[in-house]
């Protein structure tokens, strides 16, 4: 198929950026999304320009480093990574707007690359359960109900691609963080830090710059892992919690 | 012609002999008592000095992340580097399947003995007693540690955890989340280690690549760094380096790893004085998903948990290759895997599942496209699965990975068999370390995929993880302290000549590389290195074939250094620049690897030397002439790209609590 591409291009975080436009041809249906792009990476240095900067690492949908906003969708038009996107998802003719995620808090590096040190900064805040090496007990020796295994391994499944943040109209992280909380307070060992997690997180997140949640729900439909909207529900729970004291 | 009694590699002058090396960290004594030992011979060093001790660690992911917040912890002062945009990003995350551990929650007659005796025996045996012996040892702390920071391993309806079975092994002994055990292990190391950066014992360093190693006064004092967002070259100095930098399985341009998985950190260090062990040993994996074709970036495994129950199989008849194989009878299949080795069937080691699924194809019964003149695929087919347990159970258990199956390909696993082919995954090869992890440039560690020590010359299915994480936690912070305790060294000064020799090398290189301007992408030679290292110095490997792959890559790595075309600059983010530096790395890897495989005439694990095989074409070792680890000192080389002859050194192999014996699986 062949297809038109109209791409952010910004040569650094203070230039200014543009859409430019590519052409591709000959795409195979085979494809991911980023293979298109490598191909016309190639063409690109082929004809002397500088390629174009985009994340990417496992291509296999679980690290988290690829983003894209195609078309206005965080990831494009299936629920899944940019990097499991496939091109069988795009017909022939297509014109293909590509742009990095935009928020406050993930201010762009170059072209399509953007900075999430923002997430980590969340995590450092309370996103763990302290516990030094050497010091955990036997594994059995607490007992952790299906249910609440099964619900906190569904939370934990967040692959922090920020395509929660990039969908949300207030480029809230709550998604992000209520996923996290979410994990650590099913469990029996996230108890004891339950009500310092959140506040501290949440502080932080605002702290960064990211919106406040108003239940639009884009964050959910956009998540390449269907993390469900009511992780944000038992943040807010246990914020509620933690705040009574 | 070839000389049958002198070892090919020094006929045709391509290495030289070298003095033995040994490990002499490794107390005397029974492999059971030498762990306890080594603990309480190693000096410690005082809670109070050690916020005056600088640790460097490269790579965060399993082996890097866990030993940073572990040391941090301790209260040294560390700093981690990763290229990636954030630590939980590192490939361990890829992991699907599961980790081992020694728990026998099973009571299926595990014991920390066993997974010893399978580790060396799934390595075949190539690898060090007293390590695996210590890694099966510690195996149980980690599940300890991983389930007290939160995370969520399989559990059963009692609230216990759960275990399934894998591949060389009949034991239970694999605790797994889902299909994303790697993620959710890795998660647990980076939270474990952000917490210590909001504690202050870790400086963390995103989008940084280590391209140099400082070594001064003959020990490893620091590394050069570039920042890849603002391309200035830093350097940055330390007591100590800790290499955790993984595999080197991208030398075949296709392969499961990440696409930014490289060997620069570890091949810079050869380059300075590490010795690179048993670069040859590649695991290639047997469950992933096939080449669709040539615009191919990466290859997708599938988790080996597949393999318990899916069945392996190829029409029995070339004319029913292309058929839909739910057309194809049960009469008309072979079982090829159940049928060879009827003990083991589907759940025989990686390296003999790759290497059937290659034969099966090389013989046309192979199915999906063509690629080349062959069909490279065979079937996984779940429908006994499916039939048996219900489509629910399968779902619960492969729910994601089927997802991912069907997302690639487009077809549907539970209505048509998957297709599957092996695919190059891991790296058993890596520097050289002793017991105490430490390599031949004093206080120089390497932990995880990076070094060698641990899987011989095959790894089992779940040892990974184990792996990355016994090192990590348990092991580097136990002896790095023996070597610490010697610290803190003398300031290293800006204008010390080893900083500035480091400093200036990367510089030049970097410069080098934006200059040529040649014809040719860094893809493209990527690509081109990929099919000869596959071609030569994959599954099959023979005398022939090694000595046409040094010729090739050394003419291709004389056309790097002159054609290639790197555009864009130095001081902003310059992915082309950073493939660039990778790939100039490979291309002298991969010759090392070819030389490595061009003098172990024998087959064992990962390495099938086409000249070495039974009657009945399985591998044949040669315990009398290769029970040893040929660790490989760099043979020097002045000018950028030009490598001179390496020197071997050999380190002999002892068993001595396991019986050597040819591995069979019937």
């Amino acid at each position: 198929m062949n297809l038109t591409l109209k791409i952010w291009r910004q040569a650094g975080p203070r230039h200014p950026g543009e859409l430019v436009t590519y052409k591709v041809k000959d795409i195979s249906e085979d494809m991911s999304f980023l293979e298109m792009l490598d191909v016309l990476n190639e063409e690109l240095n082929a004809k002397g320009e500088e390629p174009l900067a985009f994340d990417s690492d496992c291509r296999e949908g679980i690290c988290g480093s690829c983003g894209l906003m195609i078309s206005g969708d965080a990831h494009g038009p299936e629920r899944t990574t940019t990097c499991q996107l496939h091109m069988r998802s795009f017909s022939d003719g297509d014109v293909i707007t590509v742009e990095p995620w935009r928020a406050n808090a993930f201010p762009v590096i170059k072209d399509l690359v953007v900075d999430r040190g923002a997430f980590d900064r969340i995590i450092q805040a309370g996103g763990y359960i302290s516990v030094n090496t050497g010091s955990a007990p036997d594994a059995h020796s607490t007992p952790v109900p299906k249910e609440n295994a099964d619900r906190a391994f569904m939370a934990a499944e967040c692959i922090g691609c920020g395509a929660c943040v990039a969908a949300c109209p207030n480029a809230s992280a709550m998604l992000f963080m209520g996923a996290k909380v979410t994990h650590l307070s099913e469990l029996p060992q996230g108890q004891p830090e339950r009500d310092a997690r959140v506040v501290s997180m949440v502080d932080q997140h605002d702290h960064e710059g990211f919106g406040g949640c108003t239940n639009v729900g884009a964050c959910s439909q956009a998540c390449p892992k269907g993390i469900p909207q009511d992780v944000i529900s038992t943040l807010n729970k246990d914020l509620r919690g933690a705040l009574r004291g | 012609m070839t000389d049958t009694t002198v070892n090919a590699g020094i006929t045709h002058g391509l290495y030289t002999d070298g003095d033995p090396v040994a490990d002499t960290k490794a107390p005397a004594g029974p492999v059971q008592d030498m762990w306890t030992t080594r603990k309480f011979e190693a000096a410690l060093v005082n809670p109070a000095n050690r916020r005056k001790l600088d640790v460097i660690i490269v790579g965060t992911g399993l082996a890097g992340g866990s030993a940073a917040a572990t040391l941090g912890e301790a209260g040294y002062n560390v700093k981690v580097f990763c290229f990636q945009d954030s630590p939980r990003r590192a490939h361990s995350i890829a992991a699907q399947g599961g980790i081992n551990a020694a728990k026998n929650y099973k009571e299926d007659g595990d014991s920390v003995f066993r997974l010893f005796y399978d580790t060396v025996k799934g390595g075949d045996y190539r690898s060090r007693e007293s390590n695996v012996y210590r890694l099966a040892e510690v195996s149980a702390n980690i599940i300890d540690q991983c389930v007290a920071q939160g995370v969520p391993f399989a559990r059963e309806y009692g609230g216990l955890l759960d275990n399934r079975s894998f591949g060389g092994v009949q034991v239970s002994r694999t605790f797994y989340a889902r299909g994303q055990t790697g993620q959710q292990l890795l998660i647990g190391a980076y939270q474990a280690l952000e917490r210590q950066v909001a504690a202050g014992t870790v400086q963390q360093y995103t989008r940084h690549e280590m391209l140099e190693l400082v070594v001064a006064d003959g020990r490893a004092r620091g590394i050069v760094a570039r920042d890849l967002v603002t391309g200035e070259i830093e350097t940055h100095a330390a007591d100590a380096v800790v290499l955790a930098s993984g595999g080197y399985g991208n030398v075949f341009y296709l392969s499961t790893n990440a696409m930014g998985s490289n060997v620069t950190a570890s091949w810079r260090a050869h380059r300075k004085g590490a010795y690179m062990a048993n670069p040859c040993y590649t695991q290639i994996h047997p469950t992933c998903i096939p080449v669709a074709g040539e615009h191919q970036s990466k290859l997708t495994l599938m988790s080996e948990s597949l393999r318990n129950d899916g069945r392996i199989w190829v029409p029995k008849n070339r004319e029913d290759c292309d058929k839909d194989p739910r057309d194809i009878p049960e009469e008309d299949r072979d079982y090829y895997l159940e049928r060879i080795y009827p003990s083991f069937g589907n759940l025989v080691p990686r390296d003999i599942a790759s290497r059937q699924a290659k034969n099966v194809c090389d013989e046309g019964r192979g199915v999906g496209p063509m690629v080349g003149d062959f069909r490279r695929g065979v079937y996984l087919d779940f429908a006994d699965a499916i039939a048996r347990l219900g489509k629910a159970a399968v779902e619960s258990k492969y729910g994601n990975l089927f997802d991912m199956y069907a997302r690639i390909t487009g077809e549907n696993p539970y209505e048509t068999p998957m297709r599957i082919y092996p695919a190059v995954h891991y790296v058993m090869g890596g520097l050289w370390v002793d017991y105490d992890l430490q390599s031949t440039i004093p206080g120089l560690f390497v932990t995880g995929e990076a070094n060698f020590s641990d899987h011989g010359a095959n790894r089992l299915g779940a040892s990974a993880l184990m792996q990355g994480l016994a090192d990590g936690y348990f092991v580097l912070p136990n002896t790095i302290r023996d070597y610490l305790a010697k610290g803190p060294f003398e300031p290293l000064a800006p204008d010390h000549p080893a900083v500035v020799e480091a400093q200036t090398s990367v510089e030049e290189r970097t410069a080098r590389l934006l200059a040529i301007n040649g014809e040719r992408s860094v893809d493209s030679f990527h690509k081109e290195l990929g099919a000869i290292m596959w071609e030569y110095c994959g599954m099959e490997r023979s005398e022939e074939g090694l000595l046409k792959a040094i010729d090739l890559i050394r003419g291709l790595r004389e056309e790097f250094w002159r054609n290639v075309r790197v555009l864009g600059a130095a001081d902003t983010l310059n992915q082309s620049l950073e493939k660039a530096g990778r790939v100039a790395d490979f291309l002298e890897l991969g010759e090392l690897m070819c030389i490595d495989a061009l003098h172990r005439r024998e087959s064992c694990g990962g390495h099938f030397r086409a000249e070495s095989q039974t009657e009945d074409g399985e591998a044949l070792r040669h315990d009398d002439e290769f029970l040893y680890v040929a660790a490989w000192e760099f043979g020097g080389g002045e000018g950028l790209g030009e490598t001179g002859r390496p020197v071997l050194h050999k380190e002999d192999l002892v068993y001595e609590a396991i019986e050597l014996k040819q591995r069979s699986y019937k």
